[in-house]
């Protein structure tokens, strides 16, 4: 080995004149909102970071969008809206939805993977926010989201889709879907949290995301669906976001349904952001 | 306002279910001291230092750093404080430099004096030249200097260092403990932990001897070793079979067991005085027991540890009885 420490080299300590009462009397009882926001955007750094020495990552968020479009269209496309072309207008922001969600289940896997790592241990030591960590990731997600979207549109426009919307409409659609993947990870981020293993929460995850995705107006039209279901469906949070993506992709259109996706989102985002920090805090 | 203890603990107690880790620990560590706490595995040390972290809830008792009350007010305790714990906490897919940085940055430390830092500590410790490899290819020790580096970003008065040298040659070890050193030159306190009694001796200013989650013994390195006896006699049989005769000899002629090692044939006798050495020889010869070799030394840290914590002889299963027995409790 050819490392050695150099010799009484002046130590980064010396120039402290701080006596530790002073060090004492300035420390402060919370986080400022500032200082949370500062934390989180490093921590979304650091995934960043690990997301370009890891690309394996974006895996999922890459063939998926292709895979799924193609799959779907050609499966279902005939049967439910006659041809191909004119089921892809309903579907492509269907699986936009479906894809978002998809690559937010990983937030929570990786999320517990992550805590069982050495260096949480300093992040708990830490005088940060307890919502740092949680948040950070999510906010790096935002490029995982941003990939599906747009290679799902690409995918959809190479079999034929012209969105009604044009680029405007598409972009906002864009949008909307990374702002609704941002809001349901906090759902898995919450599982993250609660779950002993990454393979639970994989296992765990699977079973809300299943529904939440099948169980919703992404790949059918509502009124195909018996009364009991066409219910859940109605409510569910997943069919706001996949109705208002059609409104805004296929007729460029702020519709109201753009609104209720909006608030479906805040809605989760109330719930399970504060479920998701008193759980991580209960892992010190 | 000068003399806030930077520790200050009252019968601190952390249970696993039934286990009690922790129980009822007191302690109390002066600014500007290195303290050790000395215990075996599973001793409670690593649990216990997580309670002062805020890394584990208290479940009994009360601890204070610099004044603040730790379980009140966790946030205020966590700026008083560098932890480096007993396995590296560094994140192993950024850089030595992207760690020190990451860490400042999250502390509220600007960016630029974050990246200045870093610099800085990387140079103290050896580091600059891996300072752009990514952790994985770390040695051990690289890994551990990288890990005490980066409790020192914020300059804490406080530092926590949970077994700050297992795992390392000595040569490295020797240079983490100067490493201590000029921390606490600086005006540091460190509060370290050990299973190397050596390390606690040339370290710490006072130590406190834990096992099975109490503190057995408290004092100075020499206050401790004194209290084994002043200096040991150290001999070696020719022939191991007579040990348990020598043994007899020892215990007729001072009443106390000498300690054995029964395959190498070796025996230690603390003495109150060094000329008891002679005394314990002459007898050894009227009884025809040869011996190979013979020193007197002072005790080490070892002997003391056995003592207290009697686990090599099988007896003291009760520390504290253990302690009490040997009037060690020169804990106030
Ligand atoms: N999370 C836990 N759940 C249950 N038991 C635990 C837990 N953490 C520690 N223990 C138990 O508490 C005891 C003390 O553990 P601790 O890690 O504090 O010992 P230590 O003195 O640091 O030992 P070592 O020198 O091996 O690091 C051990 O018997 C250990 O098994
Ligand atoms: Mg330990």
């Amino acid at each position: 080995m050819t490392m050695q420490m150099t010799q009484p080299a002046p130590v980064a300590t010396t120039p402290r004149r701080l006596t530790p009462g002073d060090v004492a009397a300035r420390t402060t009882s919370h986080n400022s909102l500032r200082e949370t926001l500062s934390q989180t955007m490093s921590m979304a750094w650091r995934a960043t970071k690990k997301m370009r020495r890891n690309p394996e990552q974006f895996f999922d968020v890459t063939i998926q969008p292709l895979l799924f479009t193609a799959m779907f269209a050609y499966l279902l496309g005939g049967g439910l809206s006659g041809s191909v072309e004119a089921y892809l207008p309903l579907v492509i922001p269907g699986i936009l939805a479906q894809t978002a969600l998809t690559a937010c289940m990983a937030t929570g896997v990786q999320l517990r993977e992550d805590m069982e790592k050495g260096v949480f241990d300093r992040f708990k030591s830490l005088p940060m926010a307890r919502i740092a960590p949680l948040a950070g990731p999510m906010i790096a997600d935002l490029l995982r989201y941003a990939i599906a979207s747009t290679l799902t549109f690409v995918t959809g426009i190479a079999m034929g889709y012209r969105p009604g919307g044009g680029v405007a409409g598409v972009a906002m659609a864009i949008v909307l879907t990374m702002i609704a993947g941002w809001s349901l990870a906090w759902v898995f981020t919450w599982v993250g949290t609660l779950a002993r293993s990454a393979q639970s929460v994989q296992g765990i995850s699977m079973m809300i995301m299943f529904p939440l995705t099948f169980m919703s107006n992404a790949l059918v039209p509502v009124e195909t669906l018996p009364g009991w279901l066409a219910a859940f469906v109605k409510v569910n949070p997943v069919s706001y976001v996949v109705t208002a993506t059609r409104d805004l992709a296929n007729d460029g259109q702020l519709t109201g349904h753009v609104g209720w996706a909006l608030v479906a989102c805040a809605a989760v985002i109330a719930v399970f952001a504060p479920l998701s920090v008193r759980s991580y805090k209960r892992h010190l | 306002m000068k003399h806030i203890p930077a520790v200050h603990a009252e019968g601190l107690v952390k249970s696993f279910g039934d286990f009690r880790a922790v129980d009822g620990v007191d302690l109390h560590v002066d600014q500007g001291e290195i303290y050790g706490v000395l215990g075996p595995n599973g001793a409670g040390k690593t649990t216990m230092l997580k309670m002062l972290a805020t890394l584990l809830p208290i479940d009994g008792g009360r601890a204070e750093i610099f004044g603040v009350d730790v379980r009140r007010d966790p946030h205020r305790t966590r700026q008083l404080l560098g932890v480096t714990g007993q396995y590296a906490s560094v994140d192993e897919n950024l850089t030595a430099n992207e760690n020190l940085w990451l860490f400042g940055r999250l502390q509220g430390v600007s960016s630029r004096t974050s990246r200045a830092t870093a610099a800085q500590l990387l140079e103290q410790f050896g580091l600059q030249e891996a300072a752009n490899k990514p952790i994985s290819q770390f040695s051990g020790g690289m890994r551990r200097r990288l890990d005490l580096a980066a409790s020192l970003i914020t300059r804490p008065p406080l530092i926590f260092l949970d077994e700050p040298t297992t795992g390392l040659d000595p040569r490295t070890r020797g240079q983490m403990w100067d490493t201590i050193r000029e921390l606490v030159a600086g005006g540091c306190t460190v509060l370290l932990t050990t299973q190397y009694l050596d390390e606690a001796d040339q370290l710490a200013d006072r130590i406190a001897v834990i096992d099975r989650g109490r503190k057995v013994a408290e004092g100075t390195p020499d206050e401790l070793k004194a209290s084994v006896g002043n200096s040991t006699l150290r001999l070696r049989l020719t022939d191991a079979a007579d040990q348990s005769e020598a043994a007899e000899v020892v215990r007729r002629l001072l009443g106390e067991d000498p300690v054995l090692s029964p395959e190498s044939g070796r025996m230690n006798v603390a003495l109150d005085a060094a000329d008891r050495a002679a005394d314990v020889l002459i007898s050894l010869r009227e009884a025809g027991i040869g011996i190979t070799s013979v020193s007197v030394d002072a005790p080490t840290l070892d002997e003391v540890f056995l003592a207290l914590t009697g686990h090599d002889t099988g007896e003291g299963s009760d520390p504290s009885a253990t302690a009490d027995k040997l009037q060690l409790e020169v804990a106030r």
